[in-house]
């Protein structure tokens, strides 16, 4: 892991608060979250539904903006940063690709330069670049809409378009969630090789917990909008907390019953 | 003889390129100036539910009114408007045919449109709102790259509604003298011509009908995005509007005289007749036909046409607002010295008269000893009247129901043409009739006499607009007409325009009738 040494942070939560609903009622999605983010790490937040996972994902870029707290990216207070160009230099994944179906997969991919004025010539190569990047043949997919895709396809797709204005950070809200296993297996595995390759800086939510541990290099894990632990997968397995070890447990006792169940039937 | 070899086929056809290309005309622009306000209004309201409401509140009170009225209110508006604009900034504009009517369908055309704007682009997914804030577009791009294109086919479908109701209401505008398919419908009513009332529904229909598909085609392309399909509607929706406008752009001569004509028959007749007479003399000539008692008036008075045929009576009460009821001669002089002062020119009295009368079968008239509308008094009680659209809002309605104090038990307004067959078939009691109408003797119907002159004198007079006044090629051509139409020759050109004759037709044999040459049976 190569983390920066004079390197502003990527990204970096200081008591940060965030409550929808109004003043009658208000539910904090975030509650007094501190948080850094360092250079190339690849974060995985987890939690149940509901417990504000999403919502500290979107104060980074200001799709949301916070109540209170100070979130800084590479160094500066989002505040202070145009929410356009903020939004323009960080890559950002959906769950279900987000991608605009009144656009061919070219034209979903190639959005973020177009915005920024660069030449159609300049576009197209880049367009081809990461559709290669994210193994998707150019000739055979571009001029697609992408409801003739497949899901996996569509993912690629969302990835190669969060990647286009070659940010050094990305934002991923359950990108692999919709997926078939297999699918998910092989498109984390090449995420995290392209990360890796790219040197991004990622955080990525998700339910999977597996994948989490797989992928990530430390886990982030909230918990009715508090922040409950961060640490490398096993920092965080060796927590005392109770919500924690029990939600950080369940892949190990499935891997356990499941090699107990393959090892009753003579399945090796 | 089959039903198409019907001379007025041909003649209905023979109008078509003048009538479909107004109506286009006027179709398309309303449909623009519509599309122009409501897409913008309803962009710029999406995030204000209040606006949003006053507007959306606005449009749906437009749609109840019914599009006869909306258009007809134009009319005045853009008068008082027109005057206006004369007074403070030195132009005037014409608050007559296509102005009113094209502002008319544009209003009617924006609540499908503003609704189903608002609809669609309250309906784009929210995640790809999200997706469009997150790949960094500004609230402007995202408008136009993603809410826009995505809400195109409910706008599309709101904006098909919207041409089918402007093509469909254009048929009204032909009352306040814009020239549409409307034309057909209108004056086929007014003289009992069916051709005429069918080929102008069916025209209108084609031409709704052959839109809405082109739209639709455009609409399922959006909405399955197909560019075939959108490329095909949008081709032909051009070709449509070329064909349409095409015939009246390429051989567009402006007629240097307007003929104006009220709604009946009679009027059609004439207004053909001084069109003619007008082209003999080698002047070019149109006719605007079926516009309302007012309407006619202030048109000429704007210049808005040229000349037409009006009513002493008519235009002492209607017009001047005169309770008083002087003999004939007087009425006429005072009559050219009020229009002079408006610089319209009395140009002299065609020679017969057009006057209400009360008119009853003759046979139940003998039977109840009725002879004056005096003897009527006592049985009116018990009676029901019919009259023409204006004729109980008329004040001489109210000067003969005051000096004989009449009550009828009910009063109804019909389609003048109807009104003779309803008093024969005992359908009504009495109707105001027209002294010059043939129908009176085909029906054998008698028209009562009036002893206390509360019917004032209704000698038929030519009125030429304020800048004919010193047209001298215009009064020479018309002067072969002044004093040579008798209530004979009226009649029975009347009673030939209420049977299968067109109005051309007849306005030829009352020319030739006039001129003494012997007319062709």
């Amino acid at each position: 892991m190569a983390i920066g040494t004079s390197d502003p942070l990527p990204i970096s939560f200081m008591h940060v608060s965030r409550s929808f609903g109004g003043n009658l009622r208000p539910v904090r999605a975030v509650d007094d979250v501190s948080l850094d983010v360092a250079n190339g790490e690849f974060l995985a937040i987890v939690g149940a539904s509901g417990s504000g996972k999403t919502t500290l994902l979107r104060l980074v870029n200001r799709l949301i903006e916070a109540d209170s707290g100070t979130i800084t990216v590479q160094g500066e207070d989002v505040r202070g940063v145009d929410p356009i160009s903020l939004r323009r230099r960080i890559g950002y994944v959906f769950q279900n690709g987000g991608l605009f179906p009144h656009m061919s997969v070219a034209a979903n991919i190639g959005i973020t330069p177009r915005l920024e004025g660069a030449a159609e010539r300049d576009i197209t190569a880049q367009v081809n670049e990461l559709m290669a990047l994210v193994r998707l043949n150019p000739a055979e997919h571009g001029n697609r809409l992408p409801q003739e895709l497949s899901g996996g396809q569509r993912q690629r797709v969302g990835v190669a378009r969060a990647l286009a204005a070659r940010p050094r950070i990305v934002l991923m809200d359950e990108p692999f969630g919709a997926l078939d296993p297999l699918t998910r297996d092989a498109l984390g595995d090449d995420y995290r090789a392209l990360h890796r390759r790219l040197g991004l800086t990622t955080v990525m939510i998700t339910h999977d917990m597996t994948e989490a541990i797989l992928l990530a290099d430390r886990i982030a894990v909230m918990r009715d909008g508090r922040l409950v632990a961060v640490g490398t997968p096993s920092e965080v397995s060796a927590t005392s907390d109770a919500y924690v070890s029990e939600l950080l447990g369940t892949p190990r006792r499935q891997a356990e019953r499941l090699s107990l169940l393959f090892a009753g039937t003579g399945v090796t | 003889m089959s039903a198409f070899s019907d001379p007025r086929w041909s003649e209905a056809l023979s109008h078509l390129p003048d009538y479909l290309g107004s109506h286009g005309r006027v179709s398309l622009a309303a449909l623009a100036l519509g599309l122009l306000l409501s897409l913008p209004l309803s962009i710029l309201t999406r995030h204000r539910p209040w606006l949003r409401g006053g507007l959306l509140g606005f449009a749906s009170i437009v749609q109840t009114v019914p599009g006869l009225a909306l258009l007809a209110l134009f009319y005045p508006l853009l008068l008082v408007l027109a005057s206006l604009s004369l007074r403070w900034f030195g132009f005037g504009f014409s608050a007559f045919g296509f102005l009113p009517a094209m502002l008319a369908l544009a209003l009617y055309s924006m609540l499908p449109v503003l609704r189903n704007t608002l609809t669609g682009l309250a309906n784009v997914d929210g995640d790809l709102l999200q997706a469009a804030q997150a790949v960094g577009m500004t609230p402007r791009q995202s408008l136009f790259s993603v809410e826009l294109p995505l809400a195109m086919p409910v706008i599309m479908a709101g904006i098909r509604t919207a041409a089918v109701w402007v093509i469909g209401t254009a048929t009204l505008s032909t009352p306040i003298g814009q020239t549409s398919l409307g034309n057909y419908i209108f004056a086929g009513l007014q003289t009992q011509n069916w051709v005429f009332v069918l080929f102008g529904c069916a025209a209108a229909a084609a031409l709704t009908i052959i839109v809405d598909q082109l739209l639709a085609l455009i609409e399922t392309g959006l909405r399955r995005r197909s560019r075939l399909r959108i490329a095909f509607g949008g081709v032909g929706v051009a070709l449509l509007v070329a064909a349409t406008l095409w015939p009246t752009l390429a051989t567009r001569q402006s007629a240097s005289y307007t003929v104006g004509a009220k709604t009946f028959a009679e009027q059609y007749v004439l207004s053909a007749l001084i069109t003619d007479r007008l082209r003999e003399r080698g002047l070019s000539a149109t006719t605007r036909e079926g516009l309302g008692s007012n309407l006619v008036f202030n048109a000429l008075a704007s210049g808005d046409i040229d000349l037409y045929v009006d009513y002493s009576g008519t235009l002492w009460a209607n017009q001047f607002h005169h309770t008083n009821i002087p003999p004939r001669q007087q009425m006429l002089e005072q009559l050219k010295v009020e229009l002079a002062q408006q610089h319209i020119t009395l140009a002299g009295e065609l020679g017969f008269e057009n006057a209400y009368a009360l008119v009853m079968p003759r046979r139940r008239a003998e039977a109840l000893g009725i002879h004056s509308i005096a003897d009527l008094a006592a049985h009116s009680g018990t009676m029901s009247i019919a009259g023409d659209y204006e004729f109980f809002s008329r004040p001489e309605w109210a000067a003969i129901r005051n000096s004989y104090g009449l009550q009828f038990r009910a009063e109804r307004q019909m389609q003048p043409d109807f009104m003779y067959a309803a008093v024969a078939s005992g359908e009504v009691d009495v109707i105001a009739g027209y002294t010059s109408d043939g129908l009176i003797a085909k029906y054998d119907l008698v028209a009562l006499d009036d002893p206390r002159h509360a019917i004032p004198p209704y000698d038929a007079v030519l009125l030429l607009s304020p800048k004919r006044e010193h047209d001298t090629a215009l009064r020479d051509a018309i002067a072969p007409l002044i004093g040579k139409i008798d209530i004979a020759a009226m009649r029975e050109a009347n009673l030939r325009a209420a049977g299968s004759a067109s109005p051309t037709d007849v306005a030829r044999w009352l020319s030739e009738r006039i001129s003494g040459e012997k007319p062709k049976q």
